[in-house]
């Protein structure tokens, strides 16, 4: 049996030419942020950052040229987001249209669609939301009730959908509603539709998190009208849409560098005399992540290759966001420290960022039970 | 896969797989020497695959010794083949003619101490070496051992040493090797691939890869055994509870597949000290987890002798202790990580 598809890969030269310039780049744009700033990584939403890179052609990286992409490879694409993240740079306001919008539309959109949408995109200045989970329906996702009936020229959409990060501030959200209320299983009769989240009968509410943070909300839609033209792909294939869609966000190299900034601070805290304890913890989580690193680098060369990496992808968000996670939890095991956010020292209050944010780290695109559901069936168990 | 390595893939594979059988390893833990299954082993070239061609070698790279390496893992091939590749291909690059037969490697601990000296005519060897991997049993030892102040590769017939037997978990050989005034047969200057910390990094490199070819086995048992053994009328393996642990099996034995190639592909670099200790760490635990759920899943059956589980769990389990523990190879890592600083990290990392 051979279940995954895992070889040592090499960067070809070009995608490493291109870590060189995102370095000259960051050193540039971002010169004075802070290690709680860094810790932030693809939360940290900063449009004038996004148009920055979107200047620079390092968005939609390698979509077609004709879509306003630059056709560059997977390999380039995994240089220039690990650059990026490991830098703990403000990625978040196009990171969702990059990763997993905009490919999306690729895929399924329309002509128009694409036209519309993807050099704006590219350009760093349209800014996506993901409308999929709902109150009642979370890891079951095919059980949401949100409706969009058909009406003269468009349908008609009420229902709430929930944990949509950033709802408050993009211009569109990619959503997931239900067509065909009587169709024969849960799966069937879903759609997806491309939605501006200005539209009337559309309300956004922000939900705080517990570290007391605005990102994610609940957005309500109560008889909010959009037109036939915002179907995304073929009206009931929503289903089998969404999962290609969960496939692009769990391919990226993100799913290991959400924590990188407190393994830092934790090496800086233990480097003057290193202890045997911090040692074998800073060793033993240095070795999980340059083989998390070398897994992700594996996949980039399976969609460089184009092969479907859903399977290995999955693997590594596993193993990458029980990483992110088990950082905190080994930096605050092992520092003597009380973690605060008003700390003057970048340790402790990094640590009580991520302390706090890194439960959601198991739970956002995919909780870490439904990946491991996805890699047994990988294996023939299901 | 270059195309030797696809080669010696099919070939080693369905070598040992049709020669290593349950009653042959249960025949070997009672003392037999597989004399076929090394002989076929040696005319197939597998023990010497870092031997270049001009040696009468297969010529291969780290990487194809890799694939030869985690198919003895995988079907816990009861001889030393490891030992034997990674001997041969030390004296080829000490200029040392490589001895037919199988080898081993002393001292594989830090602490044991052996000394070459001059004779009339030439060298003699002196000293204890503990826990040699197949020791008493290989034809030939390769030693590593000062001489005149610098670190030399010595050959000495096996039978020079008097042999205090000894065996792992798994019931390999793990001899104390004593050396009084023993001749030497060859020796070099040691080539420099041996660092200051001699054989041991070697070591932990064949057996990371031993080791992930032992984990994907594990793996394989466990989705077979659970697709056939059912309870509360169905599969185990349609139950949650175990497709759970199965999915954390499959992502360390994934994580050390990828672990051993990295370290083996570094090693054609001749600067693979980073990430044999990578290896050794990730797979060393992955090994300890890995094991754990196996036989949570298999159950009863799985503890006892009868089923073929335990061939190589014990090994897994043994060779997590040798050439370095993962918590040995962490604390090496995370010193040569924090001397170099945290602002070192990320480039050391994307260097690699």
């Amino acid at each position: 049996m051979q279940a995954f598809r895992f070889e040592p890969t090499r960067l070809p030269p070009d995608a490493e030419a291109l870590r060189g310039e995102v370095r000259d780049f960051l050193a540039e744009a971002m010169p004075n942020r802070s290690a709680v700033h860094r810790a932030t990584s693809w939360s940290g939403w900063d449009p004038g950052f996004s148009r920055k890179l979107g200047e620079r052609g390092w968005i939609g990286l390698t979509w077609p040229k004709r879509y306003g992409g630059h056709e560059r490879s997977a390999f380039e694409r995994y240089v220039l987001l690990e650059e990026l993240l490991a830098a703990g740079a403000p990625v978040s306001a196009h990171w969702v249209a990059d990763r997993q919008s905009g490919p999306l539309l690729l895929r399924f959109g329309t002509e128009a669609q694409r036209q519309a949408i993807l050099p704006r995109i590219a350009r760093g200045e349209l800014y996506f939301c993901i409308g999929m989970s709902e109150p009642d329906s979370g890891s079951d996702l095919a059980s949401i009730r949100t409706r969009a009936i058909r009406q003269d020229g468009g349908y008609l959409v009420n229902g709430t959908k929930v944990w949509t990060s950033n709802a408050q501030h993009c211009d569109y959200m990619i959503a997931l509603f239900r067509t065909d209320p009587n169709a024969e299983s849960k799966h069937q009769g879903l759609s997806q539709f491309l939605v501006p989240t200005k539209t009337k009968g559309i309300s956004i509410r922000p939900i705080r998190n517990l570290a007391g943070e605005e990102h994610f909300n609940e957005v309500v839609f109560q008889d909010a009208f959009i037109p036939a033209d915002s179907l995304v792909g073929k009206e009931g294939e929503g289903w089998k849409q969404v999962t290609t869609e969960l496939a692009f966000e769990r391919s990226g190299p993100e799913r290991y560098l959400s924590s990188f900034q407190l393994l830092l601070e934790l090496i800086r805290e233990i480097s003057q005399d290193p202890s045997e304890r911090g040692a074998l913890a800073v060793g033993r989580l240095v070795a999980h992540l340059a083989t998390i690193r070398q897994m992700s680098i594996s996949v980039s060369g399976l969609l460089q290759q184009k092969i479907d990496p859903a399977l290995e992808a999955s693997v590594v968000k596993d193993l990458g966001t029980n990483f992110e996670q088990e950082l905190p939890e080994v930096a605050q095991m092992l520092i003597d420290c009380e973690p605060s956010a008003n700390s003057a020292q970048d340790f402790e209050q990094v640590l009580a960022h991520l302390r706090q944010i890194a439960v959601s780290f198991t739970l956002r695109g995919g909780t870490r039970e439904i990946l491991r559901g996805i890699i047994a069936r990988g294996l023939g168990l299901r | 896969m270059s195309e030797l390595a696809g080669i010696l893939a099919d070939q080693v594979a369905r070598l040992l797989g049709d020669v290593v059988t349950k009653d042959l390893l249960d025949r070997v833990e009672k003392g037999l020497w597989p004399a076929e299954l090394w002989r076929a082993l040696e005319e197939n070239g597998l023990t010497q695959v870092l031997v270049p061609e001009d040696q009468g070698g297969a010529g291969g790279s780290w990487s194809d010794a890799a694939i030869v390496l985690r198919a003895a893992g995988r079907h816990a091939a009861p001889v030393p083949l490891a030992e034997t590749v990674l001997a041969a291909w030390l004296a080829t690059r000490a200029g040392l003619a490589v001895p037919q037969g199988p080898l081993s490697l002393a001292p594989v601990r830090r602490t044991d101490r052996l000394a070459l000296a001059r004779t009339g005519s030439g060298l003699k060897l002196s000293g204890s070496a503990a826990r040699v991997p197949w020791g008493g049993r290989a034809d030939h030892v390769l030693v590593l051992a000062p001489l005149d102040g610098r670190p030399h590769l010595a050959c000495v017939a096996s039978g020079a040493a008097s042999v205090a037997a000894d065996r792992n978990m798994a019931a390999e050989p793990r001899d104390r090797l004593r050396f009084a005034d023993a001749a030497v047969l060859a020796a070099a200057p040691a080539p420099s691939e041996l660092g200051p910390d001699g054989l041991v990094p070697w070591g932990a490199l064949v057996r990371s890869l031993q080791m992930a070819g032992g984990l994907d086995q594990v793996l394989d048992q466990c989705v077979r055994y659970a697709n056939e053994r059912s309870q509360f009328g169905r599969p185990i393996g349609k139950f949650q509870a175990i497709q759970q642990q199965l999915a954390v099996l499959a992502s360390h034995t994934a994580a050390a597949g990828m672990a051993a190639l990295v370290a083996a592909r570094a090693a054609e670099t001749g600067d693979p000290g980073f990430e044999i200790a990578v290896a050794k760490s990730r797979v060393g635990e992955a090994a300890g987890a890995g094991c754990a759920i196996a036989h949570q899943v298999h159950g009863a059956i799985g503890f006892t002798y009868e089923h073929a589980l335990h061939f190589t769990t014990r090994r897994l389990w043994s060779w997590r202790s040798e050439f370095g523990n993962d918590s040995e190879w962490s604390v090496r890592l995370g010193r040569e990580v924090a001397g170099r600083g945290a602002d070192a990290l990320w480039r050391t990392l994307t260097q690699r």
